[in-house]
């Protein structure tokens, strides 16, 4: 499903003295099998651009087009909509409800697909558990209340993607985890990424896991797209996301210190490339010495 | 002055099933220091936390405050006074509707007269560099300015230990940076004792000392570099370095001569002064 958005406005309590509009004309075309990074500062439109690509927001201004559904048009099926785009909000485990984790996984499918039979959904829910890390026989008749941290993000997320969502859009996926809980997360959107899941779209203030993670972003500033492109290109426009007060990665950072000495690299701002390049560089000044 | 001292300390929040959440923590924390706590999602830093303002009272063991100890309920109103706590999320611990109120309620809470209750806030806005907010409604301010006023909450009772509980994980990258640079200030110019929680290595590296958590214990204590220098045993406990550190560790084994930088400005600096060595 490819994401189409041009012009998208958007405000909140309109007509009213704390009316603040949040999107200004959001022009962004996510294409099928992308892995989207959306990068932008708290109230920079980024949580309403993604609401309004499930229909959580209902489009008020602009053309929006999420695969076959025109949400510019009123008569778009929002469930069948809703059912191919899966949205984990921040911190999803706040939204576990259920007394067992099994049921709070099977709540979606119940909702999304009435057709399935019990049985039928007892295996998706365990398929959907598995995929995240969690065995399905020890966890299933648990409260998910008693998970820990990490656990319970997971369950959050295999309630989401139980239905096996087209797209799945995700806000800040891996805020507040440990490292390797962080990598963890990031492993497992990779592992579904390309399946049944096509598109994957994140939000992160990390700017090192966009640089790691993304085939292309887009910095959102002040309710408009500013930048749209691969992670490579938005982070060599270093200077103009410090100017918007947007962090860059380290990779950057460095890289950008060792241009003003002289040092270019041609870098994708990978951890792995960096390492590449300057042992590269380092090779071929020691072999220029050598000569 | 010790700050704080943890005696063989442990905790399980189900008493008989033998499984503790902090298991066997001694630990001393001396008056003034900046103390970053490391360690995965469930490693027992926030139980060990609480139990240095009795909001958890050890299964075993003694936790002593400012020469107090936790257990005994006499202690319990002065300890709190001592040890304030802010927590991860600023939605939850926000109890007015107006900034000042939200500020005045732990001095309320203590009884002190209207007129000190006054100064209080003014002096703790101040701290947080929040006093053009004070008659601001909390709910429309941004996660970093929530949890400076959630600072400024705790500090209105003057305590002494500052705990911060993963205070910065829901921030983005500018709120986090207003943080940190609130609590650095009120570390250096008050001499206020601070034990920050964190998952964000870089945030450690601004500590005077970090201690490492492991399924309830404490694993590592040292400086932040010292402890960032034995990335196995970081590996081990599930933590990372930071990625300045990572990229330099990752040079020195393709055979540069490089190691040591924890910040990306470190790290360009060495890079630098091997390649032109080269």
């Amino acid at each position: 499903m490819r994401i189409v958005a041009k012009g998208l406005t958007y405000t909140y309590n309109p007509r009213s003295p704390f009316a603040v509009q949040a999107l200004k004309g959001v022009d962004i075309t996510i294409e099928e099998g992308e892995f989207f990074g959306i990068i932008g500062h708290t109230g920079s439109g980024k949580s309403t651009f993604l609401q309004h690509l499930n229909a959580l927001v209902r489009l008020t201004g602009g053309y929006l087009k999420v695969g076959e559904y025109d949400l510019s048009s009123k008569k778009c099926d929002v469930l069948g909509l809703r059912a191919k785009v899966g949205m984990v909000f921040q911190y999803p485990e706040y939204q576990l409800f259920a007394e067992t984790v099994e049921k709070d996984v099977m709540f979606g499918l119940k909702n999304f697909c009435r057709d399935m039979g019990e049985e039928e959904m007892r295996s998706a829910v365990r398929e959907a558990l598995e995929t995240v890390g969690l065995d399905y026989e020890e966890v299933r008749d648990r409260s998910p209340f008693e998970l820990s941290g990490g656990q319970k993000r997971r369950a959050a997320i295999a309630g989401v993607i139980v239905t096996k969502p087209e797209v799945l859009i995700l806000d800040e996926p891996a805020a507040g985890l440990d490292p390797l809980g962080k990598k963890e997360i990031m492993q497992l959107l990779h592992g579904i990424h390309g399946g049944w899941c096509k598109t994957v779209v994140i939000v992160s203030h990390d700017m090192d896991e966009i640089a790691e993670n993304c085939t292309r972003a887009a910095v959102f500033s002040e309710g408009k797209v500013v930048m749209e492109d691969t992670p490579a290109a938005i982070f060599a426009r270093s200077d103009e996301l410090l100017l918007l007060g947007l962090d860059i990665p380290v990779t950057a950072k460095c890289a950008r210190i060792l241009k003003e000495r002289g040092i270019a690299l041609d870098t994708d701002f990978t951890s792995d490339d960096l390492i590449r390049k300057v042992l590269a560089a380092y090779a071929a000044r020691k072999e220029g010495r050598g000569c | 002055m010790e700050a704080v001292r943890l005696e063989n300390v442990k905790f399980a929040y189900r008493e008989g099933e033998g499984s503790y959440a902090v298991n066997g923590v001694t630990l001393s924390v001396e008056e003034g220091e900046f103390v970053a706590v490391l360690g995965r999602n469930g490693s027992g830093k926030s139980t060990l936390a609480k139990m240095i303002n009795a909001l958890l009272i050890p299964t075993e063991g003694r936790a002593i405050v400012f020469g107090l100890d936790t257990a005994d309920e006499k202690n319990t109103f002065e300890i709190r006074k001592s040890a304030g706590m802010v927590f991860q999320n600023p939605d939850n611990q926000t109890v007015a509707s107006i900034v000042e109120d939200d500020v005045a309620f732990g001095p309320e809470n203590i009884g002190l007269p209207r007129e000190e209750i006054g100064r209080r806030i003014g002096f703790a806005l101040d701290a947080v560099g929040m006093s053009a907010f004070r008659s601001a409604t909390p709910s429309r301010l941004s996660g970093g300015q929530k949890q400076r006023i959630a600072i400024a909450g705790v500090l209105a009772v003057l305590p002494k230990i500052m705990i911060l509980d993963e205070s910065t994980a829901m921030l983005d990258p500018k709120g986090r940076r207003e943080v940190m640079d609130v609590v650095k200030k009120l570390n250096k110019e008050r001499g206020m004792t601070v034990i920050f929680i964190t998952h964000f290595m870089d945030e450690a590296l601004e500590a005077d000392r970090a201690v490492v958590m492991h399924r309830g214990e404490t694993v590592m204590d040292g400086t932040p570099r010292e402890i960032f220098s034995r990335s196995d045993e970081l590996e081990m406990y599930g933590l990372a370095l930071p990625r300045a550190a990572y990229i330099s560790k990752k040079l020195a084994e393709g055979g540069m001569p490089v190691g040591g930088a924890f910040r990306a400005e470190d790290l360009a600096e060495e890079i630098c002064a091997s390649l032109q060595k080269a």
